[in-house]
């Protein structure tokens, strides 16, 4: 890509991080941590990687995604609505009785969500079944999913991977985001899933380890996962919780709590400069 | 009733998937490592390359069965209704339920007439975890004929449903031009003395008590109660305004199944004595099908002493 085109991306990632903020801030509560980790991956995938139209969401040939790590819906919902899909001033109706903005993404509710997801491990079986059923029917779209490396504690994600290995789903790519901490801490602490690598290529993946906030890297990533054939390709991206926010950034606490006034106003500040910057101004 | 054909419900499961195979390109069956059983196996011969195994991993194949669903396709997934409802009970809640998807999860072996294998695999506790789960279709064939039946209404309509099915052979009362309908009870005897309301095998064992207490000057009204959800309540209302006394009959435990759909039912709209007969809050226990039915009053014998130490209080 052009410093131009990496120039916009990383002024895209920096209002999607705004809208993570400004919801989960609205919300006073919600998952900005993981949100902010993946805020470069959300950007690509509906800026860049997935054939998707925001007029027609449920386009039977379009690709589909899959936040597995269904917690972090603030990413995804601030994406979609960048990318059309529904207001960005909804964003602030995050997680109010009356808003079709749930606190985890419904497919039923939420134009352009293509999977209820929500409760860690089931999304990546979704997204096998949703890759399976496109090759079986031979339709050409690819699935994307987006996994936490806590998530990958569940032991469902390993039998999801031992099926799309199984039926060497290589229209599959699944995307591990490796920001080292879940709820309780350091996930080395809490229950080491490492070597993640070495694990999803034994089950049977290509795999890919990138930087998950380098535009470039994730660009690469996304071509070679589309010339691999007869197995699915795994992603795993180095990332930092609470990107972006100096005060959320590797620490735990920001897992599942939002700003108070304060706070709030130091981390829009933060990321407004950063925008600024970004934009030349 | 002498001379009845017998067949495991299961059987009509893996006939009717062929049928339906033939007449439509979008039907995908799905098992965990039990075809032979489930009788997939007999779609899986017909079909092989939409037989999809996801082994021994009941979890992954329910949220797969979503996936699947969300292209268009029609996933039936196969299990032992102990490991289909009980091990995935939360991937079919929240992968299958909450978006409300097209996946039909069909179990055999429900129940304690499971037999040898014992209590790990008699799940009393199935149409428990399925009714809970809101807008799921809940449903048990009687016999061989209404397990088609069942299988290709299910296929007709859209949503996600849950079928049981037996192991055991039970005999086959329904005629070839017997028609069902989800969400119809079915009056397979007219009475006016006492409302037996049975579902799966105990409604042929309600039946057969039927005769013997309509030889001791009993008229037992017999309804065949396939649907659990949604329950037939013009029905059931019915039959309580016109007996007086109901008595629930079936193949699971009484906590949460459909004698307690009966209750719940009754004791909003129509206050009625009722009797549950099921398993009262035990598990099964190995031993021949028949011998455990007799051992935990599944049976006709004990339905006509329930419904006599009822009618006489």
């Amino acid at each position: 890509m052009t410093e131009l085109e990496k120039r916009e991306l990383q002024i895209m990632a920096c209002k999607v991080r705004i809208g993570i903020i400004d919801s989960t801030n609205a919300a006073k509560c919600g998952h900005p941590g993981g949100s902010l980790s993946a805020a470069e991956m959300f950007t690509y995938l509906y800026q860049k990687e997935l054939n998707v139209d925001p007029k027609n969401p449920k386009w039977a040939d379009r690709d589909r995604f899959v936040l597995s790590k269904g917690h972090t819906a603030p990413g995804l919902y601030s994406a979609l609505a960048y990318k059309g899909f529904f207001p960005v001033e909804d964003l602030l109706t995050l997680r109010k009785i009356d808003s079709y903005l749930q606190g985890h993404p419904n497919m039923a509710m939420v134009p352009g969500v293509d999977m209820s997801t929500g409760s860690l491990g089931q999304g990546i079986s979704s997204a096998v079944g949703m890759a399976l059923g496109l090759k079986l029917q031979g339709k050409s779209p690819r699935v994307y999913t987006l996994l936490g490396d806590g998530e990958i504690q569940e032991g469902q994600v390993w039998e999801a991977c031992m099926s799309a290995s199984h039926y060497k789903l290589d229209n599959l790519c699944i995307i591990v985001d490796n920001n080292s901490l879940q709820i309780d801490g350091n996930i080395r602490d809490v229950m080491s899933p490492y070597p993640i690598v070495d694990k999803l290529q034994a089950f049977g993946f290509h795999t890919i380890a990138i930087d998950g906030h380098d535009f470039d890297a994730i660009e690469a990533a996304f071509a070679e996962a589309k010339t691999v054939k007869g197995q699915p390709t795994a992603i795993v991206m180095k990332t930092i919780k609470g990107k972006d926010v100096s005060f959320m950034e590797n620490e735990a606490g920001w897992h599942g709590k939002s700003t108070n006034p304060a706070e709030y106003e130091i981390a829009i500040t933060e990321l407004k400069a950063k925008l600024n910057e970004l934009e030349g101004k | 009733m002498a001379d009845v054909k017998k067949i495991a419900t299961r059987e009509g499961y893996g006939q009717a998937l062929v049928e339906l195979g033939r007449e439509h390109d979008n039907i995908v069956v799905l098992d965990a490592d039990l075809a032979g059983a489930t009788k997939t196996g007999t779609f899986k011969k017909a079909f092989p390359e939409r037989h999809l195994n996801f082994g021994i991993a009941e979890g992954n194949m329910m949220s797969a069965a979503a996936g699947l669903a969300t292209t268009g396709l029609v996933p039936f997934a196969s299990s032992f209704a102990m490991f289909a409802t009980g091990r995935a009970y939360e991937q079919i809640r929240n992968s299958i339920g909450y978006p409300h998807l097209n996946v039909k999860v069909c179990a055999s072996h429900g129940g304690i007439s499971v037999g040898e294998d014992g209590a790990s695999h008699q799940c009393c506790e199935d149409y428990a975890l399925m009714r809970s789960i809101p807008g799921m279709v809940v449903m048990s064939p009687a016999d061989n004929v209404e397990a088609i039946a069942m299988v290709k209404a299910a296929y007709d309509y859209e949503g996600p449903v849950y079928i049981r099915t037996g192991r055991s052979a039970v005999p086959v009362f329904h005629g070839e031009d017997f028609h069902f309908e989800i969400g119809k009870g079915e009056v397979v005897r007219e009475g006016a003395d006492i409302a037996i309301i049975a579902n799966g095998l105990m409604v042929y064992e309600a039946m057969k008590a039927g005769e013997v207490l309509a030889n001791e000057g009993i008229n037992a009204m017999i309804i065949n109660m396939a649907t659990i959800k949604p329950l037939d309540e013009e029905l059931v209302l019915a039959a309580a305004k016109k007996c007086g006394k109901v008595i629930t009959c079936e193949e699971h435990s009484i906590i949460g199944g459909l004698g307690e759909a009966v209750c719940s039912l009754l004791s909003e709209k129509l206050p009625t004595p009722v009797k549950r007969i099921g398993m009262n809050d035990e598990f099964g226990r190995s031993g021949p099908a028949a011998e455990l039915l007799q051992h935990y009053g599944l049976c006709a014998e004990n339905i006509v002493k329930v419904t006599k130490e009822f009618i006489e209080k």
